[in-house]
């Protein structure tokens, strides 16, 4: 079974058809990438699949339990970590403390536990932060853990919040323009990180406008436009679409 | 990390015992009694701290809370039930010691509720009122927020000036002393002053362990977590209105527990403390405090509250809280701390970053007047 | 119509209108910036105190005429010294500095004034129940209130739709980076916006003031109930703010029949519980109310 199946998922805005009936599917273990030029509904999509959007129509599914309309932190329990497109970082924590959040789910002590300083939420603590830092250290980032994380730079940035979100160990990640802003060389040490990730077992499903990043490492793209599915394939097809090339490119020869 | 937080309590003891005991060796005993009531009036506050600081919610009835908490322990430790006494229920719980006879002021035998059965009731009222209005409350934001909870506080306070069983604008007056052991009890009496200044501080001591404990656990982490960038947090399996909810009620809760002994050491209550005007003065302490800071709210307000009962502002209390909460929010609105050089740039960078500003900060909430205004004072 | 029934109905329709005007003064200062001005209900008291003292030594309409100015004045003053200077404050830290700033007026005119209820003379007439309609009695000031606070809400709705200076500040309400871009003077409009609420507020506490008396607290209450009638009228148009302020007036009034006077003041904080609770966006605007 895919570990991700979108069916006939639409989302309308007041007057504008975000996403029109789109239907994909992820298998476990690939990487997969929605492109399209803005306005294409991409980011509706996965704040869909992530739960901060409940869709019009149409279903989706993780491990085939559906999860459509389920709020962020009911999906974030079935096992889906996301960052964000605007890198949205905690502010006066450190990084460590930032990904040590992204392990919440994965530690059970709640308000008393934590007021009286019980045996066991110190273990759970003591967990959580060893749990932390070796993802730190995956990312190459051990060293950032005591700074002020709003206070890093871009790049940095970027990769706590990578850090924090593979803290859960997820089963699916969805990383929203993740090399936004990163210059080429930073680009490709993100594509290694990202196939690294997968080789841990994990699904990633990622939104992006680098075309390098994304021939380079995807097995699979989708496509859209203007809220429709234009394409779903493998990236190599998908890039010698003439439908893809035109959307892109426009209707004009060029 | 974990001895770092009892070093500091410790010490903060030790300042607190020094201070007492220099009270008394010059004479001034008296002091103790202002120091005592500041430190139950902090107990309220630290607890807002949290609300605010830490999960980012703003608060402007939070004197609400602690009126309610004070108030139910007054009413049942003084509702005489003794005309009732052949009744079937009041005959069961005296016998139970749910009800207790207890010599009354002019010479009578009452029939009240023990008081540590009260101040379960108190804080079971308190936490049962927190979680009903806290569930739609919660899930407001901005000024929405801050407008339900000062309807909420003003609600309280016109229930507890216009109710004559609950003495109306006097109050309840001839709250009896507050049992703790044998020879303990939480009392005006000035026999009893240096007693009841452990008592306090030992509370105040208590309560700050508690919560320090907290904001550095799982929960303290995902509440600020919730203050840094909520949806964010709800990426990361945070369930924020629950934790928002749960935060209140226990804001609610050490808000009642102070109150109770307020009530108890003063022997009474008075609407003043619901006003909406009390509120405001424990949100401007917080404001100054530094919102984050536990610590620095705890010694605002310890310093505040005991300026304002000694009566230093005067006719001028309510003017100078405002006053406060304005230069305050105009020049340093993550607390007086920030105006230290080395403090500011960070709390500049931090306001004018590219990143989105947190979500609820800069929220002062107004704590309500502290003055030293007795039970049975009209409310302003 | 019961005599009764026909008092309740004046009462909440005089009451109502003040609310309204208040709402009004709080919905154009938050659509120029986006805050809830927690000092509108000051602007009304201080145009009652302030003509209540002019009153002694010039005819009424001048004292009035005075007191508006004066308020607005203290309007344009309050925008300049706290509003304008500040770069991206936070909606909270708003709301938290209008808190303060209602102190601190209130404390001031209560040094100033004193605890004393003060009043201004009826605008005309002197009985409170001189008029008599439909067989039921009741003050002029009644049609002085009502008919004043209609005036106004027409003025302004007539002001933002058909006068330059309105549209240019409905521009800068909507987005205030491109009305500058545009060449509007944002700043001064803001400013305007703060001079039009005090006005507004301040006339609206003259001329309800023979009946309703003033004194320096007065304004806390009347912000509470302005922020509801503005809530339920969704911080939009001044005709819903007219509306949802009839209504609140009217279930005010009809509330003591059933309720302890003693309580009057807790209805429209219930109500304002309610639509917070039930409808935050109000009843007659889409605007988002989960908005930072």
């Amino acid at each position: 079974m895919p570990l991700v199946e979108v069916a006939g998922v639409s989302k309308r805005f007041g007057g504008v058809q975000a996403v029109n009936d789109v239907s994909f599917r992820v298998e476990r273990g690939m990487i997969k990438a929605v492109i399209g030029p803005n306005g294409a509904g991409k980011t509706t999509l996965f704040n869909m699949v992530s739960g901060f959007v409940a869709p019009d129509t149409g279903t989706i599914r993780l491990d085939g339990h559906p999860i459509h309309g389920q709020p962020p932190h009911r999906v974030a329990a079935r096992g889906v970590s996301r960052t964000f497109q605007n890198i949205r970082l905690f502010a006066q924590m450190s990084a460590l403390e930032n990904v040590m959040v992204g392990r919440h789910l994965r530690a059970r002590s709640g308000f008393l536990a934590g007021m009286l300083g019980l045996g066991r939420a110190r273990r759970e603590d003591r967990e959580v932060r060893t749990r932390a830092l070796e993802v730190m250290e995956f990312l190459g980032i051990a060293a950032l853990a005591d700074a002020d994380a709003t206070r890093l730079a871009y790049g940095q940035q970027r990769a706590v919040e990578l850090a924090r979100a593979l803290a859960s160990d997820p089963e699916l990640l969805l990383l929203d323009e993740p090399a936004a802003g990163l210059n080429m060389r930073e680009t490709r040490d993100l594509a290694r990180l990202i196939t690294r990730v997968r080789a841990r077992g994990i699904t990633v499903l990622l939104v992006e406008h680098d075309m390098s990043l994304v021939m380079d490492i995807c097995d699979e793209v989708l496509v859209l436009s203007y809220g429709e599915k234009i394409a779903d394939a493998e990236a190599r097809a998908v890039q010698q679409d003439p439908q893809v090339v035109r959307i892109y490119l426009g209707e004009e020869g060029c | 990390m974990r001895s770092h937080r009892h070093v500091q309590v410790g010490a903060f003891m030790a300042v607190a015992v020094a201070a007492q005991l220099l009270a008394v060796y010059s004479g001034k005993a008296f002091l103790l009694t202002q120091l005592t009531m500041s430190a139950y009036y902090t107990l309220a506050v630290i607890a807002l701290s949290l609300l605010m600081g830490h999960a980012g919610q703003i608060s402007l009835g939070h004197a609400g809370f602690f009126a309610v908490g004070g108030y139910t322990s007054a009413v049942l430790t003084t509702l005489d039930l003794s005309p009732r006494r052949n009744e079937e229920i009041v005959g069961v719980l005296a016998r139970v010691g749910v009800l207790v006879e207890r010599a009354e002021l002019y010479g009578g035998q009452v029939l009240v509720v023990h008081p540590w059965v009260a101040f379960l009731c108190a804080v079971a009222l308190s936490v049962t009122l927190a979680f009903a209005v806290g569930i739609p409350v919660m899930k407001l934001k901005g000024h929405y927020l801050a407008m339900a909870t000062l309807g909420v506080g003003t609600i309280i306070f016109s229930v507890a000036l216009g109710t004559t069983w609950l003495g109306a604008a006097d109050g309840i007056s001839g709250v009896p002393a507050f049992p703790l052991l044998r020879n303990l009890g939480v009392a005006g009496g000035a026999s009893e002053r240096v007693a009841n200044y452990y008592v306090a501080f030992g509370l105040l001591a208590l309560g700050m362990l508690l919560l320090l404990n907290l904001v550095q656990s799982r929960t303290g982490r995902a509440l600020r977590a919730i203050h840094g960038a909520e949806d964010a947090a709800s990426a990361m399996g945070i369930d924020v209105a629950s934790l928002k909810l749960r935060t209140f009620v226990l804001s609610a809760a050490l808000a009642a527990v102070a109150g109770v002994f307020l009530t108890h050491l003063n022997g009474g209550i008075g609407p003043s403390e619901a006003s909406i005007m009390k509120s405001v003065k424990y949100v401007a302490i917080v404001a100054v405090g530094g919102m984050g800071s536990l610590w620095g709210t705890l010694g605002t307000s310890l310093a505040l509250s005991f300026f304002s009962l000694r009566g230093w502002f005067g006719a001028f209390d309510d003017a100078v809280f405002g006053l406060i909460l304005v230069a305050v929010m105009l020049f340093a609105p993550d607390g007086v701390l920030t105006l230290l050089p080395a403090r500011a740039a960070a709390s500049r960078s931090r306001r004018t970053r590219a990143a989105p500003a947190p979500e609820g900060d800069g929220g002062y909430e107004l704590p309500v007047a502290l003055a030293g205004q007795r039970p049975g004072e009209e409310g302003r | 119509m019961s005599e009764l029934f026909f008092q309740y109905l004046m009462a909440g329709l005089t009451y109502g209108m003040i609310y309204a005007v208040v709402g009004i003064g709080f919905n154009i200062i938050y659509n120029a910036t986006g805050v809830i001005n927690f000092a509108q209900g000051e602007f009304a008291m201080l145009g009652g105190m302030i003509a209540v003292s002019l009153v002694g030594a010039v005819p009424l309409p001048v004292a009035i005429a005075g007191a508006v100015l004066a308020t607005m004045a203290i309007g344009a003053l309050i925008e300049i010294a706290f509003f304008r200077w500040l770069s991206g404050p936070s909606v909270l830290r708003m709301i938290v500095i209008t808190i303060g700033l209602s102190i601190l007026i209130r404390e001031a005119a209560l040094l100033v004034w004193g605890q004393q209820v003060r009043a201004l003379p009826y605008f005309t007439g002197d009985e409170v129940a001189s008029l008599s309609i439909g067989g039921a009695r009741m003050s002029p000031q009644v049609l002085w209130t009502v008919g004043t606070c209609g005036a106004m809400v027409v003025l302004v709705t007539g002001f933002f739709r058909w006068t330059t200076a309105g549209k240019q500040m409905r521009a800068c309400a909507s987005n205030r980076v491109a009305a500058s871009l545009c060449g509007l003077p944002t700043r001064n409009l803001v400013t305007l916006s703060f001079v039009l609420s005090a006005g507004m507020g301040a006339l609206a506490g003259c001329v309800v003031s023979p009946i309703t008396y003033t004194q320096y607290n007065v304004g806390t209450g009347l912000a509470i109930k302005g922020f509801t009638v503005a809530i339920l009228g969704g911080l939009g148009s001044s005709l819903a703010a007219v509306a949802a302020g009839l209504v609140l007036g009217q279930l005010e009034a009809f509330s003591v029949s059933l309720l302890p006077s003693a309580y009057k003041d807790s209805v429209s904080i219930a109500v304002l519980l309610a639509i917070l609770f039930v409808r935050p966006t109000g009843f007659f605007a889409a605007r988002v109310a989960y908005r930072p």
